[in-house]
């Protein structure tokens, strides 16, 4: 633990929650990042300079303002594009998040799509966004849900692939990193796998994408999905990627204003993509700010991002692992993001994260959003420390200190 | 059923009194979810489950033959600050009649311990699934006189 990757100190001095004491002058510790990240200055900035400055509704008015706005998002488009490695805008759809935008291609594309026979393949580490919209696709049309095998450390037993992906899976639709375990999955090989026996991939990205480099054009990637706010970018705005075929074979879920090319009394004709799915009024000020959020951890670089974070998680689960009764989930550090999920015996994560707390340290306790991992994991809840650009070593300590004094309440110390 | 269990709402509300702030409460609600008369691993399935909690709960409830006829339950959490706000309810509503539960206000009694303000509504929400599942008790057996 001696090389210095990133200078942590001047990164938090750009999250303006991250100077501000909590009550009784605690420190925040904040190791929720995987439900939401924090903001840095320049997205705040960005989403008031829109309000402050020129702000109008999009892809409406050829006023001074609406062009502005309509600059703005196309600029941030363009950005996502590259983030992605898109090969053009058209594939780049705002939505209003991971879930949105996985039930767009379920909803949209499966019920054209998928017919009576077909199979359609997850598993069961899947957060509930990326997995009940396919049993509902499954449902709706007659296909078949089939779950890739997990190891007993919480991977995708790839020995066991072929045995479920085959000449009926019409597609695969897969996290690129678990939210719970913390498993990086092999995107670029289930890819190759996939398009080998004719399937389409879906990657929720909501995870993956803000840790490290993404790019749908090298393993091939058919849809991705992620959110701004796990990326230091606004809430209530994520993407859609398509790959430009797909796109203009997918249905929209949202008809409206803006979506359409040409509305008759009797029917409608719909836009291309992405306007076609981007229906109403979008999320004006927070997609543009997405763009500076996307600035930020440019200017940082994800090689930095996640070599830091990687080196934060190993730090945390080697000094997490030596606390008694202490059950980490998921698969070594070798394998997994910067994400720790786990119990103490003799304790409830309920209290745990209560008491955490109670030290300032915010972390998460529940299913989260992963009954049915839960249920193979067979415990209700569990408690889920993640990690994002900001956090540090000292986060760790304070991380073990809590737990230390959660441990004496609860009487296991 | 038969619990013992003495507690009694003004000796909680008299120990909130005295401790300074609402960490100290927290540490003694966690003290009292200790002391809580336990209920047989045979009793927790189920049928006995309180939806609503985010932790499992489970509710054993009797009204006894005696004259009045009152309302007894023992409850357990897997979370122990949970079993202290299990210990508060049982203090407040067991061995009372059901006019006398019907008549509490929980609203009023949360309020004076802080607690309305202290839970986080994920929290209240379950805490009131406890007190709906007595009161309905209660409810039932006015009812049924
Ligand atoms: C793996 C994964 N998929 C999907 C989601 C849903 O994202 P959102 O709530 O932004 O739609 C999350 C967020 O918790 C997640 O972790």
């Amino acid at each position: 633990m001696t090389k210095k990757l990133l200078d942590i100190e001047a990164i938090r001095r750009d999250f303006p929650i991250l100077r501000k004491p909590l009550p009784k002058g605690l420190p925040l510790t904040y190791l929720d990042s995987g439900s939401s990240a924090q903001k840095p200055q320049c997205v705040i900035d960005k989403e008031r300079e829109v309000y402050e400055n020129f702000y109008a509704n999009a892809y409406r008015g050829v006023y001074r303002f609406g062009a502005i706005v309509d600059e703005e998002l196309e600029a941030t488009r363009e950005r996502i594009r590259k983030l992605i490695n898109a090969a053009s805008v058209d594939e780049v759809v705002f939505t209003a998040g991971t879930t949105m935008s996985l039930n767009m291609v379920a909803s949209g594309w499966g019920r054209r799509h998928v017919k009576p026979g077909d199979e359609i393949l997850i598993n069961e580490m899947e957060h509930h966004a990326n997995f009940v919209p396919w049993q509902q696709l499954a449902a709706a049309t007659g296909a078949t849900l089939r779950f890739i095998p997990l190891t007993d450390d919480g991977r995708l037993d790839m020995s066991r692939l072929s045995e479920v992906l085959t000449e009926k899976t019409k597609l695969l639709a897969v996290t690129g990193m678990s939210n719970v375990l913390g498993t990086i999955n092999p995107i670029g090989e289930l890819a190759a796998r996939a398009h080998d026996v004719g399937a389409f991939i879906v990657i929720d990205g909501a995870q993956s994408v803000p840790h490290g480099t993404t790019d749908v054009a090298t393993p091939g990637i058919d849809f991705l999905a992620f959110s701004s706010h796990k990326l230091y970018g606004p809430s209530g705005v994520g993407v859609l990627y398509g790959r430009k075929e797909l796109l203009d074979e997918t249905d929209p879920l949202l008809f409206g204003g803006h979506m359409i090319d040409r509305v008759y009394k009797d029917h409608s004709t719909w836009a291309g993509p992405p306007a076609k799915f981007e229906a109403g009024t979008i999320q004006i000020a927070q997609a543009i700010a997405l763009g500076s959020a996307i600035d930020y951890v440019n200017a940082i670089g994800f090689d930095a991002i996640h070599a830091h974070e990687q080196q934060l998680m190993q730090h945390a689960h080697k000094r997490l692992s030596e606390i008694p009764g202490m059950r980490i989930y998921g698969p070594g550090p070798e394998h997994r993001g910067a994400i720790i999920s786990f119990t103490i015996d003799g304790t409830h994560p309920e209290d745990l994260a209560q008491l955490l707390d109670r030290r300032g340290v915010f972390v998460r306790h529940g299913h989260h959003c992963t009954m049915p991992l839960h249920d193979l994991l067979g415990v209700s809840a569990t408690v889920r420390t993640s990690f994002g650009v900001y956090n540090s070593q000292a986060d760790v300590d304070a991380l073990l200190d809590a737990i230390q004094f959660a441990r004496e309440k609860l009487r296991v110390a | 059923m038969s619990v013992s269990f003495d507690l009694t709402i003004d000796d909680i509300y008299e120990e909130f009194e005295e401790l300074v702030d609402w960490d100290e409460r927290c540490d003694y609600l966690i003290d009292l979810g200790f002391d809580l008369p336990e209920l047989p691993e045979a009793a927790k399935v189920d049928e006995h489950k309180v939806h609503g909690c985010q932790s499992n709960v489970w509710l054993v409830s009797e009204i006894t033959p005696s004259d009045p006829p009152v309302v007894e339950f023992v409850a357990n959490s897997d979370a122990m600050i949970v079993n202290g706000l299990i210990a508060v309810l049982m203090a407040l509503y067991s061995g009372k009649t059901p006019r006398e539960i019907i008549e509490v206000d929980p609203k009023v009694v949360f309020a004076k311990l802080g607690l309305e303000r202290q839970l986080s509504p994920l929290r209240r929400n379950g805490l009131y699934s406890m007190v709906d599942r007595v009161r309905k008790l209660a409810v039932e057996a006015e009812a049924s006189k």
